[in-house]
């Protein structure tokens, strides 16, 4: 018989001792009340209509499932599949969880809406999810990621956002998400943190998780539909881990082997990396308990990858959970071999890849030829590529 | 009694209020942190808040996060600030309390941390992003090593909250005078007569208010609606510009 899954988080936010709550006092109503009116909405009849609705007609939902014919045939093994979360609206998976916390916001009554991104793609995503809903926006970004995601900055002021560099500690993804938090501290009463990634306080784990199953939800019907059975294989980018739970939920009690891939940067001995699992150790920051890159004084380190996306010190507490469950195995690949990745996918499909969604395309070049010609994998491409082509460019040292 | 304890109680007896000034330890250097506390004892603090460098501060503004930067470019971490506490403890007998975030603990071990945290002489310990309902070890460890715990209190909670908080905190109860981060500017509004009015009906703890406190005036009209009052930023901001403290600090004294 199948085992199937407790239903995690509980009613405190933890995941076997992983998440939880630690955050100022004065974020504690907040939170409550989040939870409350998430827990509420989620079952309202209107807002799921609301939502299917924006989901089909804005965010252009269900994305394909798209059968990758002549990567499969480069790398010789198994069938490769591409969820095509880059088809979304706005260009990569944000856009799931950020229109639904945009409705929630102003289900609440919240006039204003924050958030912190590393990549852009967050930001862009809130930024747009404010203009749609109607709420004023403001995004903080790292002044290193302002510097390598120049694009997307532009895009989200053309969205009406104002973009707020942060330009204290690393200047990453971490620092802003540090800021955001300082705004929201201050300004709770009237302002909703929609945060990108199923990581944080409870209950952000679990709403961010719910709004991005959608892409493990149709994933299934369709490759079922597709193929008659289910895939042997899942794969997924790991940042803070939004798009892989979002694809991985779906299966969660199928026997499936799940494969998380974080950013490897120059190499787990360079210490230059994100890779959470592999490198770091229990720690509790930015709101819950979970692995963390950090030094013997519980300091938060540095991290490096050249995708601005995985570039960040800890990792959702449900990973943690699910790793100790060995339900979903978590490896890295590196800036060379995402590199690499981005190029393959760009010239055998015709698809440039997120720098993000090419460190999981880079696990299928290792997996799928050791795999038979009946075997299926399905790599989640979580966004689109073209906000990195500039750095890519540059990386490659050709001026544009 | 902790020594806490004794000290609010010594300075209700004589109807005064308790002033908590809060430097970082390790800013401009550890060796400057002793100094600073003997010297802020003279200007007439009652207790001494100790700030523990870490990487991520989010409760705090500019001022105070530029102190951690400073601090941690010092290399000074929590491992370092316990020794100081017992140097400091040599010298003087006034309360301290150590303000750190919690992963540097975390990281430590909770009971390692306690027991020579304790040890070296630390009276009480506030931990900005620990909520009592995450802290059931924290307590009951802290309360076996006589380790007074603190938590805060904002203005938007609730009385759900106010109960947890007032029931979880051993020493004092810290009330966060504004909704936001340090070094914000006070105000001194309804909200915060009714939460403390509130608080007072709560508990018999008493209740030292912090956040935004700058100048004399302010600490004046915080301290009539208290037990103590907490000043950070200002105090900070004046060492980073090398500014003289006893000054300032004599007057907030004689404020109050
Ligand atoms: C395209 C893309 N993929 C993946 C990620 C990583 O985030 P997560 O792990 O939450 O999916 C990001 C984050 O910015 C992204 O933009």
């Amino acid at each position: 018989m199948k085992k199937i899954l407790k239903k995690l988080p509980d009613s405190k936010g933890h995941f076997n001792g992983y998440g939880g709550r630690f955050v100022p006092e004065t974020l504690m109503p907040a939170l409550h009340e989040l939870e409350k009116a998430y827990k509420n909405y989620i079952k309202d009849k209107n807002f799921i209509e609301e939502l299917s609705m924006l989901q089909k007609t804005y965010i252009g939902r269900p994305t394909a499932l798209y059968f990758a014919k002549r990567l499969t045939e480069h790398l010789g093994g198994a069938k490769i599949y591409l969820k095509r979360e880059d088809l979304c609206h706005t260009g990569a998976h944000k856009i799931n969880n950020a229109i639904a916390q945009a409705l929630l916001a102003k289900k609440m009554d919240k006039t204003r809406i924050i958030a912190e991104t590393g990549a852009g793609q967050h930001g862009v995503a809130t930024a747009t999810g404010a203009s749609l809903v109607g709420l004023e926006c403001e995004i903080y970004m790292g002044s290193e990621d302002i510097r390598r995601q120049a694009l997307n900055v532009f895009r989200m002021r053309l969205l009406g956002a104002k973009v707020t560099e942060v330009n204290i500690g690393s200047r990453t993804l971490k620092d802003a998400i540090n800021e955001a938090l300082r705004d929201w501290t201050t300004n709770v009463r009237y302002t909703h943190y929609v945060l990108g990634t199923a990581f944080g306080p409870h209950p952000y784990p679990q709403m961010v998780r719910d709004f991005q199953s959608v892409i493990g939800k149709e994933a299934r019907q369709q490759i079922l539909k597709a193929e008659g059975k289910l895939p042997d294989c899942l794969i997924a980018c790991v940042g803070g881990g939004s798009n892989s739970i979002g694809l991985f939920y779906a299966f969660l009690n199928d026997n499936i082997k799940m494969t998380g891939v974080e950013a490897g940067g120059l190499g787990i001995e360079s210490g230059k990396h994100a890779a959470r699992f592999a490198g770091g150790s229990l720690g509790v920051f930015q709101g819950c308990k979970s692995y963390l890159l950090q030094d013997d004084d519980g300091n938060v380190l540095g991290t490096h990858s050249v995708s601005a996306g995985l570039d960040y010190a800890s990792v959702g507490p449900e990973h943690c959970y699910l790793r100790d469950l060995k339900k979903i195995e978590y490896t890295y690949a590196t800036d060379d071999e995402a590199l690499k990745a981005f190029e393959l996918l760009s010239r055998t499909e015709g698809i440039i890849p997120a720098l993000e969604s090419a460190h999981a395309i880079a696990e299928a070049v290792k997996v799928a030829p050791a795999m038979s010609k009946e075997s299926i994998i399905i790599v989640n491409l979580s966004g689109r590529g073209d906000k990195d082509v500039q750095e890519v460019a540059r990386i490659k040292g050709i001026g544009l | 009694m902790s020594r806490i304890s004794k000290t609010f109680k010594k300075l209700k007896n004589s109807g005064k209020k308790a002033l908590i000034p809060y430097i970082m330890a390790g800013d401009p250097s550890l060796h400057d942190t002793k100094k600073l506390v003997l010297e802020l004892e003279e200007a007439g603090a009652d207790m001494i808040e100790l700030g523990v460098p870490f990487t991520d501060p989010l409760a705090d503004g500019p001022a105070i996060q530029r102190a951690h930067e400073r601090a941690l470019s010092q290399n000074v971490t929590l491992r370092k600030v316990l020794p100081l506490v017992e140097e400091i403890r040599k010298d003087t007998n006034i309360p301290l309390i150590l303000m750190t975030y919690y992963n540097p603990v975390f990281k430590y071990g909770i009971e390692a941390f306690v027991k020579e945290a304790a040890r070296a002489g630390v009276d009480g310990v506030i931990v900005p992003d620990l909520i009592p309902d995450e802290a059931g070890d924290f307590i009951s460890i802290a309360k076996k090593h006589k380790l007074d715990t603190i938590f805060l209190l904002a203005p938007t909670s609730t009385g759900d909250r106010i109960k947890k908080v007032a029931k979880a905190s051993a020493g004092f109860i810290y009330y966060v005078s504004i909704t936001g981060i340090t070094g914000a500017t006070l105000t001194v509004d309804e909200t915060m007569k009714s939460t403390l009015e509130k608080l007072k009906k709560a508990t018999k703890k008493p209740v030292a208010v912090g956040f935004g406190i700058s100048k004399p005036e302010e600490a004046k009209l915080v301290a009539d609606l208290a037990d103590g009052i907490i000043i950070g930023s200002a105090i900070v901001r004046l060492i980073a510009e090398g500014k003289d403290i006893k000054g300032f600090v004599k007057a907030i004294k004689e404020a109050i």
